[in-house]
C-alpha cells in the first residue's frame, strides 16, 4: 500500500499562489512558485520565504537529557549557555549517518532536536531505542509544529517588521522564544541558504498567520528548487546525497562536528578510527570546464576508470559555473587534481576544488 | 495552454519534426519547454554524427534536471543550432523556431509514425 502524502498546513496557500508542487519525504511540497532563478536570486540579494513545516522535532527532556543528547549526537554541548544552537549528526555505531540535525539547548534538562522530514521515523525509532536507561521524556512533536524559514540579506529587518518581534539581538546559532496569543513560538538565527536569516516555529494557525502577513509584505516565496541550489552553492550537505547511512560525516568532509574528545557517543569508535587512518574516500567539490552539468549519480573518471561519483550538481545560479560535490576515492580527492566527469556519451575535464562554490554571508 | 503547430510531426517524447525532402528539422515541443522551465544548457550532437531513430542525441536541462532528447527519425547530423550554445533559454521564448538540430534521413518513411498536431495536442492533454 502507498502511504498516504502528507500537507503541510501552508498547502492551500502553495496551491492558491500556483506552485509548482511535487512530492518530497512524504509530502506534496511546492518546488517553485515563479522560477528557481528568480527565488534564488531574491534570497541573495533580498529576502524569501519557505515552507519547511516538513521538518521533524522532537524534544527531549529529563534530568539525563544533556547525558544522553551527548550520547546521541557527534557534536558536543557541553558548557552551552541556553539558548545556543548545534549542527552534528547522529551516527551508527559502524560511523554511518542516521541525520544530520540542528540540536536547540532550552537548559541542561531540555533539548530541541529538529531532523529532515525523510527520517522522521527512523530518527524518532532510532532516538527512543537509544534513551533507554536515561532518565529522558521523547517527545515526537512534528505532527504540532509548523516551520518558516526566512532567509536573504534583508531577512532580520523583514522578520521584525513583519512578524512584530524583536531578533536583532539573537546571535548566530541562537534561538529565543516568545509568547503569541497563548501559545511559545521558537525562533533562531539559522538556516540552509548561507545568507543570514531565521526559522520560525509554531502552531499551524501561528504559522498560517505569518505567512499570509508575509505575502501581503510581498516577501517573496521559495521553493524547494532553490532551496537546493543555495545550500550546494555554499556547499551544505543534504541527507540522501552528501550524507546517509553508507556515509559517515567524516567521509562527507563534516569532521569539524565531530568531536572525537568528547567521552563517549555512538559511533566514536568507528570515526575516531576513520580520522586516525583516513578514509578511502570523501566529498569534495568539482569544477567542469564548458557548459555541461553534472548531475547526481554521474560517474567521476580518471583514465576511463571510475573513482566516484557526483552527489549533487548544478550550473551556479549565482557563479553560473558548472559545479558538483562527488564523492571520489583517495588520493584523487586533493584540490587540483584533474578528472572527468561522464555525462551522457561524453566525458568533460574537471578539476576538485573546494566544496563551497559561493561566499557565506551570515551575520555572526 | 501549451502552443501546437499543424503540419509537423511529433514524438510522443515531445520532440517535433519539419519535413523538408529528406532533411528533418527537430526541436522540442512548447508543452515541453513550459514543463521543463528555464532552460540552462542544452547538450547537442555533433555535425557527422550518425543516429538511430531511438537514440538519445542529447539533452535539455533545467537549473533542476535534465531530459534527454530522443531523435525520432534516422540519419545524418547536417546541422545544430550553435545559437542554443549562448542561449539555450531561446527554447524557453519559441520552442517551434528555436531547434536543435537538423538531419539528413536515411529513412524518411520513419516520419509517418510520428503523430500528427491534432494527435499530439490529445496526448499532452492526457498527460
Amino acid at each position: 500500500m502507498e502511504e498516504q502524502i502528507q500537507k503541510t498546513c501552508l498547502h492551500d496557500r502553495h496551491v492558491a499562489q500556483g506552485a509548482l508542487m511535487s512530492p518530497f519525504a512524504g509530502f506534496d511540497m511546492p518546488i517553485q512558485y515563479v522560477g528557481i532563478t528568480e527565488e534564488h536570486n531574491a534570497v541573495r540579494q533580498h529576502v524569501g520565504v519557505f515552507d519547511v513545516s516538513h521538518m521533524g522535532e522532537v524534544r527531549v527532556k529529563g534530568p539525563d537529557a544533556y547525558k544522553f543528547v551527548s550520547h546521541i549526537f557527534v557534536n558536543d554541548v557541553t558548557g552551552a549557555p541556553d539558548g545556543q544552537i548545534f549542527y552534528g549528526m547522529m551516527c551508527y555505531e559502524n560511523g554511518g549517518t542516521v541525520d544530520d540535525l540542528l540540536v536547540y539547548k532550552v537548559n541542561d534538562e531540555e533539548y530541541f532536536l529538529v531532523i529532515n522530514a525523510s527520517n522522521i521515523d527512523k530518527d524518532v525509532a532510532w532516538i527512543k531505542k537509544n534513551a533507554e536507561g536515561f532518565n529522558v521524556t521523547i517527545t515526537d512533536q512534528s505532527p504540532y509544529y509548523a516551520e518558516v524559514a526566512i532567509q536573504g540579506p534583508e531577512a532580520e529587518e523583514t522578520v521584525e517588521r513583519v512578524l512584530g518581534i524583536t531578533v536583532k539581538d539573537i546571535p548566530f546559532y541562537n534561538f529565543k522564544t516568545f509568547p503569541v496569543n497563548g501559545e511559545e513560538i521558537i525562533v533562531s538565527r539559522t538556516g540552509y541558504t548561507g545568507e543570514d536569516g531565521f526559522e520560525v516555529y509554531g502552531s499551524h494557525d501561528y504559522i498560517r498567520n505569518v505567512w499570509d502577513k508575509l505575502m501581503q509584505a510581498g516577501v517573496q516565496a521559495c521553493g524547494l528548487g532553490c532551496r537546493d541550489t543555495l545550500r550546494f552553492e555554499v556547499g551544505l550537505p543534504l541527507y540522501g546525497d552528501e550524507l546517509s547511512a553508507d556515509i559517515s560525516p567524516i567521509e562527507a568532509s563534516l569532521s569539524m562536528f565531530v568531536k572525537l574528545d568528547k567521552p563517549e557517543f555512538i559511533g566514536k569508535e568507528a570515526l575516531a578510527a576513520q580520522k586516525a587512518e583516513g578514509v578511502k574516500r570523501r566529498i569534495v567539490g568539482l569544477e567542469l570546464e564548458g557548459n555541461a552539468i553534472p548531475r547526481h549519480g554521474y560517474p567521476v573518471e580518471v583514465n576511463g576508470e571510475a573513482i566516484g561519483e557526483i552527489t549533487t550538481g548544478y550550473r551556479s545560479i549565482s557563479t553560473g559555473k558548472s559545479v558538483a560535490m562527488a564523492m571520489i576515492n583517495k588520493p584523487y580527492d586533493k584540490l587540483g587534481t584533474e578528472v572527468e566527469v561522464r555525462i551522457r556519451k561524453k566525458t568533460f575535464p574537471a578539476k576538485v576544488v573546494k566544496k563551497r562554490f559561493y561566499d557565506k554571508s551570515y551575520k555572526k | 495552454m501549451s502552443k501546437v503547430i499543424e503540419g509537423l510531426h511529433y514524438a510522443e517524447s515531445h520532440e517535433w519534426v519539419k519535413v523538408d525532402g529528406d532533411i528533418a528539422t527537430i526541436g522540442i515541443s512548447d508543452y515541453a519547454q513550459h514543463a521543463l522551465g528555464n532552460i540552462v544548457y542544452v547538450d547537442m550532437p555533433e555535425v557527422g554524427d550518425e543516429i538511430e531513430a531511438g537514440d538519445v542525441f542529447g539533452a535539455v536541462e533545467s537549473v533542476k534536471a535534465a531530459s534527454d532528447l530522443i531523435c525520432p527519425v534516422s540519419g545524418e547530423v547536417v546541422e545544430i543550432n550553435e545559437d542554443l550554445e549562448d542561449t539555450p533559454d531561446a527554447i524557453n521564448n519559441d520552442a517551434f523556431e528555436n531547434w536543435i538540430m537538423k538531419v539528413k534521413m536515411s529513412n524518411p518513411a520513419e516520419v509517418e509514425a510520428l503523430l500528427d498536431a491534432a494527435a499530439y495536442e490529445k496526448l499532452c492533454e492526457n498527460e
